[in-house]
This record gives C-alpha cells, sequence and structure tokens, in this order.
C-alpha cells in the first residue's frame, strides 16, 4: 500500500471543508442548542396562579375573609356589592361570595378560573364549618426531572437535528459538488466511487457525535433532563438516525443538477416530519385517518426511540420494530440512490 | 498511437432538433507530441476531448485511448491518464497541498505532491485556501492535479482561458516542460498564438467537422504566403479584389469593414506595388503594417470567420 489512501484523503477532505465552515459548524451545533435554550425557557414551569375571590360586604365577611386567607393560591379581598359586581364583570376577580343564609357563590361559569375558584372556596368554608372527607387522600406533583415539557422536547430535538444535518450534510454537499463539476473531475480519476460514498456517509456519522453530546449535554446541564437508557445504546440509535437520513440525502442528491432543486426537494421531505413526526408535541395527537402516514415517517420511529431509551430506559431490543422501520428507509434510499447517481 | 478516433459522431437534443456536437471527426495523436484542437467556441471541442476522455458516451465512432477502448478496464486507463476539465471548483475550503495529496490518493503510482507542486510554481501558496488563489494560480493548480497520477496522456481541456498575459505564458512554460519530458498531450483552445506556441500539431474544427490538419508551419504554409500586409484607406475600400490579387507577390485578399489584409509572399515586391496603386487612385493610406500570417490567418482563410467572437466579423 502507498501512504496514500483515498477513503482516509476523501474524509480528511470532507473534515476540514465542514470544520472550516463556521456556518456549517453553527447550524449543526449551534443552532438547536439555541432551540432547546429558548423552548426550555419559554415552556419552563411557572409558579401556580393566583385566583382572586372578593367578599361581599356582611357581617360574616370577616369571619369568611379569615377562614379564606390562609391558602396560599387565594387573594381574598372585600368590597360593597356594587364595587363586587364591577370587579367581576371587569375581570378584577374571579369570584364573588356572599355572606348569608345559604352562602351565594356569584361567578360566570364558562370562565375556567372561575369555576375553580368557586369548588376551591366552597371546599375551604365546608371544611371549616366541620365537614369531615370520607376518603383520605394526597397530592403528587408532576414536575419532577423526566416528566416535564422539555424532558419531552430534548430527544425530539435530537431527532430532528440528526434529520436536518443528514440531509444538508450529505445532499446539498452532494449537490453542491456537481454544481461545481468537482463530482465530474473526481470521476476523471481512478477514484473509487464507493470510497467517495462512504467518505461522504462516514464524515455525517463523525459529525453526529458532537451533535449527540452537545443537545444531550445541553438538557443535563440546564435542564436536569434524566438520561435514564444506556449511553451506548443512545449513541447506536443517532448512528442509525444519521445513517438513514444520510441515506435519503444521498437520495435527493442522485440527479438534482441545480442547488435551488435540492433545497426544495429537502423542505419537501422535511416538511411533513417537521409537523407530524413527534418533535414538538406527541404524534399520537393526530387523527387516526393520519396515523398510517405519520407512523411511517422515519423521523417518527426514531424519536419514538429515542424518548424510550432516553427517558424511559428502555433497551434497543425493545424497539426493534422502531429500528427496522428506520433501517429500513436508510438502506432502501442507498440502493436506489446508488443504482441512480449521476456522476456526470 | 496515442489517440484514434475514427468517424465519431455526438448528437444532443436540443430545443429545435438534434444538433449535431460532433460531426464524423477522424484524429489520430502519435505518443510524445503535443497536439492542439483549435476551433471557435461551439466547435466540439469539449465535447470531443470528454467523449476521449470517457466522460461522455459518443453516439457513433470509434475512440481509442492507448490502445485502449473505454468500458473494459477502464479504472487501468485512468491511472495512465492527467485530466483538466474546462471549468473546475476544486473545495475552497482545502489548502493547495491537501488538495493534491487528495488527488494523488486516487492513483496507485504517481509523483510526490509536494514536487508537483513546485512544478507548477505553487510552493509558497502551499497552505493557502483554493478559495484565496489568483484565476491563474488555480489554474496552475487543476493542472498540477492532472500531473499528480504521473500520466502518460494528459488532457487539457481550454486551460488559459480568461487568464491575463503573464498568466498564459506561466502555463504554456509549464506545458512545454510537460512536453519536453515526453508525454503525450492532448489541448484544445481557441487562441491560436497558444496552439502556434506549443502544439507540435493542430487539428482545426468547426461545426464538428475537421477542417485542417497538421503542424502550425504546414497549415500556415497552405496560405501560399507566411506575410500578411494589413492597410486601410481613408474612404473606405475603392479598390476591387480582384485588382488587389493581381498584385505582384499576393496570394488572396480579404475586406473586412474599413480594414484590408492581403496575404503576401514577398513583402519588400507586395508593399510598392500596393502604394502605387493607392497613389494611381488618389487614396489616402491611414494605416498599414505588416506580419507574420498566423493559424487565425488559416482559420479565416478556410471558414471566412475568426476564431474568436470578440474579433471583427467578417464585411
Amino acid at each position: 500500500m502507498t501512504k496514500y489512501h483515498p477513503l482516509k484523503e476523501l474524509s480528511l477532505a470532507r473534515l476540514r471543508e465542514f470544520l472550516r465552515e463556521p456556518e456549517a459548524v453553527f447550524w449543526t451545533y449551534g443552532f438547536p442548542l439555541i432551540l432547546a435554550i429558548g423552548l426550555g425557557i419559554a415552556f419552563r414551569n411557572r409558579p401556580v396562579d393566583k385566583v382572586y375571590v372578593d367578599v361581599q360586604e356582611h357581617a360574616l365577611a370577616a369571619q369568611v375573609v379569615r377562614y379564606l386567607s390562609p391558602q396560599p393560591d387565594l387573594v381574598v379581598a372585600t368590597h360593597s356589592a356594587s364595587e363586587c359586581r364591577d370587579r367581576l364583570r371587569l375581570g378584577k376577580s374571579s369570584l364573588v361570595v356572599v355572606p348569608g343564609n345559604p352562602y351565594t357563590f356569584v361567578y360566570d361559569p364558562t370562565r375556567p378560573e372561575s369555576a375553580l375558584a368557586r369548588q376551591r372556596v366552597d371546599d375551604v368554608l365546608q371544611r371549616a364549618a366541620g365537614r369531615k372527607d370520607a376518603i383520605p387522600t394526597r397530592e403528587s406533583y408532576a414536575t419532577e426531572p423526566g416528566a416535564r415539557y422539555i424532558d419531552f422536547l430534548v430527544p425530539g430535538l435530537l431527532g430532528m437535528n440528526l434529520m436536518g444535518s443528514g440531509l444538508w450534510g450529505v445532499g446539498f454537499v452532494i449537490v453542491d459538488m456537481r454544481v461545481r463539476k468537482l463530482l465530474k473531475r473526481y470521476v476523471a480519476t481512478p477514484m473509487k466511487r464507493t470510497d467517495f460514498l462512504w467518505s461522504m456517509i462516514g464524515g455525517r456519522l463523525v459529525f453526529m457525535l458532537p451533535e449527540l453530546v452537545v443537545i444531550l449535554g445541553a438538557g443535563v446541564l440546564l435542564f436536569h433532563v434524566p438520561i435514564r437508557g444506556n449511553p451506548l445504546s443512545i449513541f447506536l440509535l443517532s448512528l442509525l438516525g444519521a445513517f438513514s437520513f444520510s441515506g435519503l440525502g444521498l437520495l435527493v442528491a442522485t440527479r438534482a443538477e441545480r442547488l435551488e432543486t435540492v433545497s426544495g426537494l429537502m423542505n419537501l421531505i422535511m416538511l411533513p416530519m417537521w409537523i407530524l413526526s413527534g418533535i414538538f408535541f406527541s404524534p399520537d395527537r393526530f387523527p387516526g385517518m393520519l396515523q398510517p402516514l405519520v407512523q411511517a415517517l422515519p423521523l417518527t420511529q426514531l424519536n419514538y426511540a429515542l424518548r424510550a431509551v432516553i427517558l424511559e430506559g428502555a433497551s434497543l431490543h425493545s424497539q426493534t420494530v422502531r429500528i427496522l422501520i428506520l433501517a429500513a428507509w436508510g438502506g432502501i434510499s442507498f440502493v436506489c440512490a446508488l443504482r441512480w447517481f449521476r456522476w456526470n | 498511437m496515442a489517440i484514434r478516433c475514427r468517424n465519431l459522431r455526438k448528437q444532443y437534443r436540443g430545443r429545435s432538433g438534434v444538433v449535431d456536437a460532433v460531426n464524423g471527426l477522424d484524429l489520430e495523436v502519435r505518443r510524445g507530441e503535443c497536439f492542439g484542437l483549435l476551433g471557435p467556441n461551439g466547435a466540439g471541442k469539449t465535447t470531443t476531448i470528454e467523449i476521449m476522455e470517457g466522460l461522455l458516451a459518443a453516439t457513433s465512432g470509434e475512440v481509442e485511448i492507448l490502445g485502449m477502448r473505454w468500458g473494459q478496464r477502464d479504472d487501468d486507463l485512468r491511472q495512465r491518464l492527467g485530466i483538466s476539465l474546462q471549468e473546475t471548483k476544486f473545495p475552497e475550503k482545502l489548502s493547495v497541498l491537501e488538495t493534491l495529496v487528495l488527488f494523488r490518493s486516487f492513483y496507485r503510482s504517481g509523483k510526490d505532491p509536494a514536487e508537483v507542486m513546485e512544478s507548477v510554481g505553487l510552493t509558497e501558496k502551499a497552505k493557502a485556501w483554493v478559495g484565496k488563489l489568483s484565476g491563474g494560480q488555480r489554474q496552475r493548480l487543476a493542472v498540477a492535479c492532472a500531473l499528480v497520477g504521473d500520466p502518460d496522456l494528459l488532457f487539457l481541456d481550454e486551460p488559459t482561458t480568461g487568464l491575463d498575459p503573464q498568466s498564459r505564458r506561466q502555463l504554456w512554460d509549464i506545458i512545454r516542460s510537460l512536453g519536453e519530458q515526453g508525454r503525450t498531450i492532448l489541448i484544445t483552445t481557441h487562441y491560436m498564438d497558444e496552439a502556434e506556441r506549443l502544439c507540435d500539431r493542430v487539428a482545426i474544427v468547426d461545426h464538428g467537422r475537421l477542417i485542417a490538419l497538421g503542424s502550425p508551419s504546414e497549415l500556415i504554409a497552405t496560405l501560399g504566403g507566411e506575410h500578411v500586409v494589413e492597410f486601410a484607406v481613408a474612404n473606405g475600400n475603392g479598390i476591387p479584389q480582384e485588382e488587389l490579387e493581381a498584385l505582384p507577390a499576393v496570394r488572396e485578399a480579404r475586406s473586412e469593414a474599413t480594414n484590408t489584409a492581403l496575404t503576401v509572399t514577398e513583402p519588400h515586391i507586395a508593399i510598392p506595388a500596393l502604394l502605387e496603386t493607392l497613389q494611381a487612385r488618389g487614396l489616402e493610406l491611414i494605416r498599414l503594417a505588416t506580419r507574420h500570417a498566423s493559424l487565425e490567418d488559416v482559420f479565416v482563410h478556410l471558414t471566412g470567420r475568426h476564431l474568436r467572437d470578440d474579433e471583427i466579423s467578417p464585411a
């Protein structure tokens, strides 16, 4: 063997070109990070909203206020009858309590917070008057790490990024080379075409690792997203995702001769998956009629599997069907791409 | 024989029916010679060279490169060819040396990239990104990429198009030294001076057909005189062509706009005779120049047109 190895040199060239292109590095690593931080902040858990309750002036008003005031979620004030009516109408309060026999609750039942306030206030007053609970109950709050929106979001963003960089990093780069007649120039040498394609795919798989580390790392460090799965399983799953979407990228690039064409094709492929594949919300929410389409998309299956492995600690074995669907997309794309690829 | 083409044809389906880019071309390029394919834009030069390079399939005809045909052992054949395409944009973010090492890696045997870089004068740009190179430096890099595999046969498609005079001369020196190393070179160009300086033999093509073949001096000799006298008179061209061609030592007369060119065997006989004629007719001479006949004159003689679009078109 000579000291010049074509696969090594092609891969090195790919790596150098990528790392020397600050924009490519930003869109691959910086953008998902910013997205995760932005969405994490937007959907962070807010303190519980206070409910405003007015008590109409009455001999018993002071006593009612005494019962209600200790409740942390209620803000209680006493006003005259007309003031109470105005405040309710303007939305400054959610409920007016008129003491007497019987006590009257004045509110708009179509306002959810008013309906809630009525139940809360009734409950507090009944207990204060001596009502006993028939069944013992307790609270368990679902705001711990692993059950929040940001926990749902991070694996979805990882999947989205694997899709985007697979398609752009392979499809766009190859068409760019075709436009520049670089593909033709390569074909004019004895370069093995498989070496070239492997360097493209190989490059993608290498760039995938920092993506994985940046997105999951940000999730863990900034939002305490729990990683319950085996790191190797997460790595292998991401690798398969990167591979499958590289295959799609290659397929998109087989014939396109203009950058506009390939950009359009890629958006055509990615748009349905951005919407349907459960990046930002669960794909199960779509109506049953759409489900066959939703479930057939590779990103849907990748996102399901990533969430199961990352958040629930599922084994790869338990995700076999999802893995097979994803791998089929990649494999079929590759075979078709190799068959139809236009070198010059 | 390094290259043999027989009855080569290439048809494209254009908007206005079938276009013959190459129309029955026969060519033979000998080993060790620098062969020029000369013709105007659209003559079919690039189509011809790309068929020879195995990048395009001919519609019909035979091509034999170094005794082999495309479609048999292409990889073995490619190992022996060096190719510079008309326009290749190499990766902008790779350095000159990295690009050469990349291309070197495709060949089983070849030259040291640093050595090739030195031979095209790019050593001081070794670490510069390709995107930062000038047009001339990029073309020298393209030639260097064609050389790293130490080819027996080199294809250069319009290597100096769009370059400034100094860069062109630099490339000519490189190409000439390659010829001296005994390599076979096929070069396409629409610059007649380039073909004259570099090529042992030239094929002039027009509309996909061969219209002349020979060494530059042989082709110029077909004009019947190796000098050209050009003149212009104050009120247009008042002398009939037949009268000019009847002058002693004049072989051919051509008029374009206000300019008239005479192909002449002996200028010292033709010029006094011309001046006498002008005086007899009372015409005022405003320009008179003599030069050696060139391949450009051969092309104009054969087709009535100039090689390049930017020259004056025939009157």
